[in-house]
């Protein structure tokens, strides 16, 4: 069943709705909510709401609960390759819980999380902006840690990070959720404007092993991996300190070494290596550059440092 | 004066970017005053550029005060202006999203970093701002209440209102916000447009400027009479939401002394050009910001109205 959450006149003889579809069987009231598409270029999402979908809908004996499917909190962003809410200067991520007497998006913010408030979790999917690849991981402030953890171990991805809390994120959906005692994880995988079936797939797996953790899917599922947590661990940044072009030659996921020679950053006008990147840390690379023209500070890398005491990441 | 450059930034193809400061007189450092940020604040940067001609002068004619050193920075974000965007132009990031910067951080990071760095000691600082809204305002002049500046300091600027507003997170990472973390007493002026030159709106926010300078003791000089500022808290504002998508006509001007109930714009279909709403304010009062744009969604703000 689709339904509209929110509906908002345009100028010009159109619509703006937040549609979201329920999936629902069995006499469990357990709720599981799949959000996705709050930035309009994150689309790794889009792939992995068609898969649970059309699995469910496949073997929807084997469920148990409601699914709620929202593929798209951002329409007008995912229809014109922009991040943002077109016309909007905040990125709509820094909007929530919004307000009904607001703005056009801090009226649609707040129906989004009054229709999400009461799952009994939220898995809210971004993907990494066009700059960067990640590898699939979950993102969990320190605050939420302790409630949170035990559900992103059941999610089948590479990487747990606990990062600082800060007051601008306070603005975000998942920490409004959070705050509303909806249990919410955000998942960020791959890359901006694409699609990595190889992440989606295993981002699926972990879906579905959520639900079963849950208590409302039926059906087998998949040993999950167990992923790396960041807690004990530091994150090197490696930002290029020049403007240019860069190459990389190392890979995602690699382990490298303090002062390995990881990539260059080019000039093509003068023939010169502008800047030799070295890892900034040992560590395992989870952060890699996609786009490859850059200023001075563009981030280029970050590595997992491995546990105090010499483990290796 | 002394220009000078404040920050710099090299691009793969393009001159570098020179962040560029006017600084007049000497000793401890009073006031700075921030410009465009952002590439479409051209109005932002011409009042910069009006108030670096009038220190000019006062320096000229011995009008400073003594131990007392003046910056100002027309435009940080010339880059995205010379190129018609709004944001920097590389990833869409807002520089005025960024503070307190991080010098080790992505590009807009390390701007905010460096300009930050050249902006911290001052006692007052005076950004000209512009909204994330489609719009135009009554000039006046905001305080993001953080407890550390003093409120009625907005009476200095002799501009009708002052507006005091309770700040929500994402304006923690904006320069006015972070400035007063570290101690500089920090407004917002707003000079009515934003991509397009208000004459008459900058001579005021000039005057503004001046007038400030006057009463805080940095300057001396003579300006037109201004307003008793009329200091309230932004949530004593009514804010009037369009109940209709299409065709937006104001019927009012900014400024205007309206009744409750008076009609302030309609909203025609834009097919058939029939009346498809009324946007009447439902408070008297003085209209301090009206959208400005021909096509307007439902649910938009179209008015604000200072009760």
């Amino acid at each position: 069943m689709t339904e509209t959450i929110a509906s908002i006149a345009l100028a010009v003889n159109e619509k703006l709705k937040i549609q979201k579809r329920r999936i629902q069987n069995g006499n469990s009231t357990t709720r599981l909510s799949l959000v996705t598409g709050t930035h309009g270029d994150e689309l790794e999402g889009q792939y992995l709401a068609f898969m649970v979908g059309s699995f469910i809908d496949k073997n929807i004996d084997l469920l148990d609960g409601i699914v709620d499917i929202y593929p798209a909190l951002n329409p007008m962003g995912i229809d014109s390759i922009t991040r943002g809410i077109p016309m909007f200067d905040l990125d709509m991520n820094r909007v929530f819980p919004g307000t009904k007497n607001g703005t056009m998006v801090e009226v649609v913010c707040s129906a989004i999380t009054d229709d999400i408030s009461g799952s009994d979790v939220c898995v809210d999917v971004h993907s990494s902006n066009i700059f960067l690849k990640e590898i699939p991981q979950i993102r969990i402030s320190v605050p939420t840690a302790e409630v949170l953890l035990p559900y992103a171990e059941m999610m089948n991805i590479d990487f747990v990070w606990i990062h600082e809390s800060a007051t601008v994120l306070e603005s975000t959906l998942a920490h409004t959720l959070n705050s509303r005692g909806t249990k919410t994880l955000v998942v960020e995988i791959g890359v901006g404007m694409r699609i990595t079936k190889e992440y989606c797939g295993q981002l699926f797996q972990g879906v579905l092993n959520l639900m079963k953790q849950l208590g409302m899917w039926k059906g087998k599922t998949v040993p999950v991996r167990k992923p790396i947590i960041s807690a004990g661990r530091e994150v090197g940044f490696v930002n290029s300190d020049v403007a240019g072009i860069f190459v990389p030659f190392s890979d995602f996921g690699d382990t490298v070494k303090k002062g390995d020679h990881i990539g260059n950053v080019i000039d093509p006008l003068s023939s010169k290596v502008v800047e030799e990147v070295q890892a900034v840390c040992d560590g395992m690379i989870f952060t890699l550059r996609e786009y490859p023209v850059v200023y001075g500070g563009s981030l280029l890398a970050r590595i997992l440092q491995p546990m105090q005491g010499g483990e290796d990441a | 004066m002394k220009k000078k450059t404040l920050f710099s930034l090299k691009s793969p193809y393009r001159e570098q970017l020179d962040v560029i400061g006017y600084s007049f007189g000497r000793g401890k450092k009073a006031l700075a005053i921030v410009g465009a940020m952002r590439g479409n604040e051209v109005q932002q940067m011409y009042v910069c550029s009006r108030m670096v001609q009038e220190l000019k002068r006062l320096e000229a004619d011995g009008k400073l005060a003594e131990n007392c050193e003046i910056l100002v920075i027309p435009c940080v974000n010339y880059y995205s202006m010379n190129l018609g965007k709004r944001f920097w132009a590389m990833d869409n990031t807002d520089i005025n999203r960024m503070f307190p910067g991080y010098d080790q951080g992505e590009t807009t990071q390390r701007i905010a970093a460096g300009v930050f760095e050249q902006l911290q000691g001052y006692e007052y600082g005076i950004q000209l701002a512009s909204f994330y809204q489609q719009g135009i305002f009554l000039p006046h002049v905001k305080l993001m209440d953080t407890g550390f500046t003093d409120p009625g300091m907005l009476k200095d600027f002799g501009l009708e209102f002052g507006i005091v507003r309770k700040p929500r997170p994402y304006d923690t990472t904006t320069l006015n916000y972070n400035w007063q973390i570290w101690e500089t007493k920090a407004f917002s002026v707003y000079a009515n447009a934003t991509d397009e030159i208000d004459e008459k709106a900058a001579c005021e926010a000039v005057n503004a400027i001046l007038r400030f300078m006057d009463n805080r003791g940095l300057v001396s000089t003579k300006t037109p009479p201004g307003y008793r500022t009329v200091v309230l808290d932004e949530s004593e504002t009514e804010q009037i939401q369009a109940g209709a998508a299409g065709l937006f006509f104001s019927t009012v001007e900014i400024g205007a002394t309206v009744e409750k109930d008076d009609i302030l714009g309609r909203i025609v279909d834009p097919f058939e050009c029939t009346t498809v709403g009324e946007i009447r304010t439902p408070v008297s009062g003085t209209v301090y910001f009206a959208y400005h744009s021909p096509l307007i969604n439902e649910k938009t703000v179209c008015f604000k109205i200072i009760k």
